[in-house]
């Protein structure tokens, strides 16, 4: 009995750590719509300041929390510079663009904080007061986490104290239900948004601070925390504090119970609360359905291309034929990844773009592909074609199952759904060991011989890719394209001339599916092994990355997204030992030149030029 | 000098344009490196330190075969497709004469699947998986560290000796973790038919729960621990056992523990009385480890990490490996050259198993002390890799290839 109650005390001061790192997620998120993927870089920082700040401190509770202080003041100045100098070029820019820039954030953060703080993980030394604890039952309890169980609601409070007696708290939830509305009354929008940065920064910062503590400032904290907040932020309801202190509450006292009875499951624990709370709450714990947004513009009708363009996409291709002809062999590799990337990004597009349905999971379709693959060949020693089919196939079973919860959500929750799924695919892949290898993957999985050397698989690979890009174009060209346009843009109006809407999605749901199976499966052969960061999170954000920088409303978007993104990365990997520095300088870069993605900026000269 | 691209790149320039003794003498043997530099900084940053001493050393002794070594240099990012479409690049633009490092396992499984397809050498530095010399081993992969076995096997023997009956597991939920708490109680139970194993705990790499697992662990009322989790989990972990008590009245038995890149951010709360696996690098352990700390510690103005060791040890091995061989060629060095070879380390001497490949380089065993605030290793000993090794028919069953 006491156990469970030390366990469930145990899961409330988690529950606080992990409100502090939502809560300011949950802030920006709500009145600015910016997904914010920097914030567990932020996070990052703020354990890091707090470290520097608190060596030079004595080490008593006033320290202490003059130090997390220096670190939420500090964050709350970076966080309003990153909004003024980036976030707030790009607020009319398409959806979900934030991400990627603030990704470019992300990886520029990770080299600096090793530049100025070293590699290894940094830890302070804990006087009496941290390390101290009060008995409960038998059971000893770290008096440090009952100051944390008690700084959650303290913040929440405070939080709902500024949101609720403050002019500013009445601007900021006015903003979040209807930002519009508040501007056409006149109140300076970029000052509001600017403050609410500062303040969602600020909060990271001191949820990195009071972690400090119990753990180390380290170089991983950025993408471990990232995820998590993001899951508390939709389990909550979009923009809802105390939501997001509810949110945080559940995972935090299911995921201490877990530990307790079924101490396997930790890999998924958070992301099945998620799906289980997203199917049965579309919106969340407090979301309420119907925040107003309204569109600015629909997004424009995305023609077949002019016959210039399509000459020269014809001409790309037939340099692209010639390619093995002409460069190395490690171009010839990089081209031959970019062809899966551009399969890959194509099919996300396919969803998120005409389909309305952006996905932060992706890569489950991509990895259960070369996983069919593999499996196929070593188990069954299949033979290629036949393994290779498999690919799609498996995916779009899978899709099908999953994506029947999915299609019935909207924007981010449903991004955070295929989100979930994704991760539960990959726990399943790293678990299963019998048959996935677990982390060691299936090895030898090469392709036979007459497509052994590089050249002829590259060849194979244009032929698939393109193949499958060309494919998706034409349904979107088809009616059912047309279609699946018209629920996304107006699903009132769609309905209403008989559309079936759900079933629409659901198709273009699984078509997308299918198609990064593909993906996955050609490689799979192209590597000659597979292993679960094909399912990663990361992989995922790879293909978000490729269809943002190409393009969201365009074709051709994904293409040259996925051409530009392998290529920059591929090159600076291997040219230079700061590439994360770079990479990231470039991508912040290319979206302030290009909100509308490559792709579409080259779009808009085109017709400049023509009018 | 810190370690910086662009040192890198003076250095090299400066290698080229001086006339080197052995520049004369023909042209590079070159070695095609790959591992997480960006993705595990903590390890790979003294690793290459390690092997960039090493490299320095042998060339200014006359190098291999007449010939000096270069090694090119490449990072993954912690992603197995990067490290196969680099080691593409380093075989088909660089020419390298072999492949050689890797961190994590299922990155060393892809470099070692990669060589064998490409039908080139893969000499492995870091990854623990014991597939990478057993179930997936092959005749052209070689691997340098103790494995995931060896180093298990190096603890049991230790606890074995503990009064500790009742034991609680404690690993990452992945490969390395899963692979280390079988073995541990595979063996242990081997040795000690009395003891049982009432629990585990598998916190997710990265993303442990520390109060609730160090709770849960409690909760089983065990007489002994085994822990594998290592880096900032391993950090979580600590401080939470420490002010809960886990670790009082209780044996603690932990993987890795004792090198200096782990038990560093323990800072003064290192766990007094741990038996690790690590690196007792305050102790000048053999006058080969003396020199080794000393020259280091000239050349980098700090103590080498258990990645320095290896990094160090990497060349030496395949220097020793080609210079038996006489030959770059792949099949003599993967025939007649490394089977069989010995070579130095900081560590003391080792040599190339035949049987798997696997080399006999061991690790220090011991106990983990508070000196001066911070953790370190006593009553250590030397456990050479070849004590630890199942029988050869065991091996041979695990090996198929």
């Amino acid at each position: 009995m006491t156990v469970l109650l030390v366990q469930i005390l145990t899961g409330i001061a988690g529950a606080s750590s992990l409100f502090l790192v939502a809560a300011g997620l949950t802030v920006i998120f709500g009145v600015t719509r910016v997904v914010n993927f920097s914030h567990g870089s932020l996070y990052m920082l703020g354990a890091y300041i707090a470290w520097s700040v608190f060596e030079h401190l004595p080490h008593t509770p006033l320290g202490f929390v003059l130090s997390a202080a220096a670190a939420a003041l500090a964050l709350g100045i970076l966080g309003a510079a990153l909004e003024v100098t980036l976030l707030r070029r790009i607020y009319r820019a398409p959806e979900l663009l934030q991400l990627l820039a603030t990704f470019g954030v992300v990886l520029m953060v990770q080299d600096i904080a090793q530049a100025i703080w070293g590699a290894e993980d940094l830890t302070i030394a804990r006087p009496h007061w941290m390390r101290t604890f009060v008995v409960l039952g038998g059971e000893r309890f770290p008096l440090y986490d009952l100051i944390l169980i008690a700084a959650g609601p303290v913040v929440l409070g405070l939080l709902w104290l500024i949101l609720h007696r403050t002019r500013f708290g009445t601007l900021v939830r006015a903003a979040t239900q209807d930002r519009d509305m508040v501007a056409a009354l006149g109140v300076d929008q970029r000052a509001l948004f600017t403050a609410v940065f500062a303040l969602g920064a600020a909060l990271a910062g001191l949820g990195g601070a009071l972690g400090l503590p119990d753990g180390s400032a380290n170089l991983q904290l950025d993408l471990s925390v990232i995820t998590d907040a993001f899951v508390v932020v939709v389990v909550g309801g979009l923009g809802s504090i105390t939501g997001a202190y509810l949110a945080s509450l559940l995972i935090g006292i299911l995921q201490a119970l877990g530990v307790l009875f079924v101490p396997k499951l930790t890999l998924v624990m958070v992301f099945v609360v998620m799906a289980a709370v997203l199917v049965l709450r579309p919106e969340g714990l407090l979301g309420r359905a119907g925040a107003t947004v309204r569109e600015a513009t629909a997004p424009p009708l995305v023609r077949p291309a002019e016959p210039a363009l399509l000459g020269l996409g014809l001409a790309g291709l037939i340099a692209l034929a010639l390619a093995p002809l002409i460069v190395g062999p490690f171009a010839l590799s990089v081209l031959t990844e970019a062809m899966t990337a551009v399969l890959f990004a194509a099919s996300l597009h396919f969803m998120m773009g005409p389909g309305g349905m952006p996905s932060f999971g992706h890569a489950a379709w991509f990895g259960l592909g070369a996983y069919a693959v593999a499996l196929a060949k070593t188990l069954l020693a299949a033979p290629m074609p036949l393994a290779l089919l498999m690919a799609p196939a498996l995916a779009a079973v899978v899709a099908l199952a999953f994506g029947w919860f999915v299609v019935r959500l909207a924007g981010v929750y449903l991004a955070m759904l295929t989100l979930a799924f994704a991760q539960i695919v990959w726990a399943v892949a790293v678990q299963w060991a019998e048959i996935t290898g677990g982390d060691n993957g299936i090895l030898g999985v090469w392709p036979p011989h007459a497509l052994a050397s590089s050249r002829a698989f590259y060849w194979f690979s244009l032929v698939v890719c393109t193949a499958g890009a060309l494919a998706l174009r034409r349904m979107l060209y088809a009616p059912f394209g047309y279609a699946l346009r018209g629920a996304r843009d107006s699903d009132l109006r769609a309905e209403a001339i008989g559309l079936p809407t759900a079933r629409l999605r659901l198709v273009a749901f699984v078509i997308a599916g299918a198609a990064a199976g593909l993906a996955g499966g050609m490689t799979a052969f192209g590597k000659g092994s597979v292993f679960p960061t094909y399912l990663s999170i990361g992989h995922s954000v790879d293909a978000l990355l490729m269809v943002l920088l190409g393009g969201v409303q365009t074709m051709a978007g994904p293409i040259v997204g996925a051409l530009a993104y392998t290529g920059l990365y591929d090159v600076l990997l291997l040219v230079t030992g700061q590439w994360r520095l770079v990479l990231g300088a470039a991508i912040v870069v290319l979206v302030l030149a290009f909100p509308q993605g490559i792709a579409g900026a080259a779009m808009l000269a085109w017709r400049r030029r023509a009018a | 000098m810190p370690l910086t691209r662009r040192s890198l790149l003076v250095a090299a320039s400066a290698t080229l344009a001086a006339p080197a003794i052995a520049r004369g003498a023909g042209k590079p043997v070159l070695i095609g490196e790959i591992n997480s530099y960006t993705a595990a900084p903590a390890f790979t940053l003294p690793y290459r330190n390690g092997w960039q001493l090493a490299v320095e050393q042998i060339n200014a002794a006359g190098g291999v075969l007449g010939r000096p070594i270069e090694v090119i240099s490449r990072d993954d990012a912690g992603k197995p497709a990067n490290a196969i479409r680099l080691a593409g690049e380093l075989l088909n633009e660089q020419n390298v004469d072999l492949l050689a490092g890797g961190y994590l396992s299922n990155i060393g499984l892809a470099i070692s699947d990669f060589a064998k397809q490409k039908g080139k050498l893969y000499i492995a530095g870091e990854p623990l998986t014991d597939a990478l010399v057993w179930k997936d081993g092959h005749r052209l992969c070689f691997r340098l560290r103790p494995s995931t076995y060896m180093q298990v096997a190096m603890l049991v023997a230790e606890a074995a000796k503990l009064p500790a009956k009742r034991w609680v597991t404690m690993a990452p939920n992945y490969e390395y973790g899963t692979s280390a708490v079988k073995w541990f109680k595979q063996l242990l139970m081997q040795a000690r038919p009395d003891v049982r194993f009432v629990a585990e705990q598998w916190p997710a790499l990265g993303k442990i729960d520390a109060g609730a697992t160090v709770a849960a662990l409690a909760e089983a009322k065990p007489d002994g621990i085994f822990n594998a989790t290592f880096g900032g989990d391993l950090t979580n972990f600590v401080r939470q056992g420490n002010t809960r008590g886990l670790f009082e009245g209780r044996s603690i038995v932990s993987l890795l523990t004792g090198e200096p890149e782990y038990l560093d951010p323990l800072g003064e709360e290192a766990p007094e009385g741990w038996i690790v696996t690590g690196y007792p690098v305050e102790s000048d352990t053999s006058p080969a480890d003396a020199a080794f700390i000393a020259t280091y510690k000239k050349k980098f103005n700090e103590l080498p990490r258990m990645g320095s060791v290896v990094g160090y040890a990497l060349i030496y091995a395949i220097v020793a490996g080609i210079a038996r061989a006489g030959s770059t060629e792949t099949d003599i060095m993967a025939e007649k050259g490394f089977p069989g070879a010995e070579f130095q380390t900081p560590f003391g001497p080792a040599v190339w198993r035949a049987i798997d490949h696997q080399s006999t380089l061991g690790t220090f065993v011991g106990r983990i002390a508070l000196k001066n605030g911070r953790g370190t290793m006593v009553d250590w000993h030397y456990v050479d890799g070849a004590k630890v090794m199942p029988s050869d028919e065991e091996v041979r069953r695990m090996r198929p290839a």
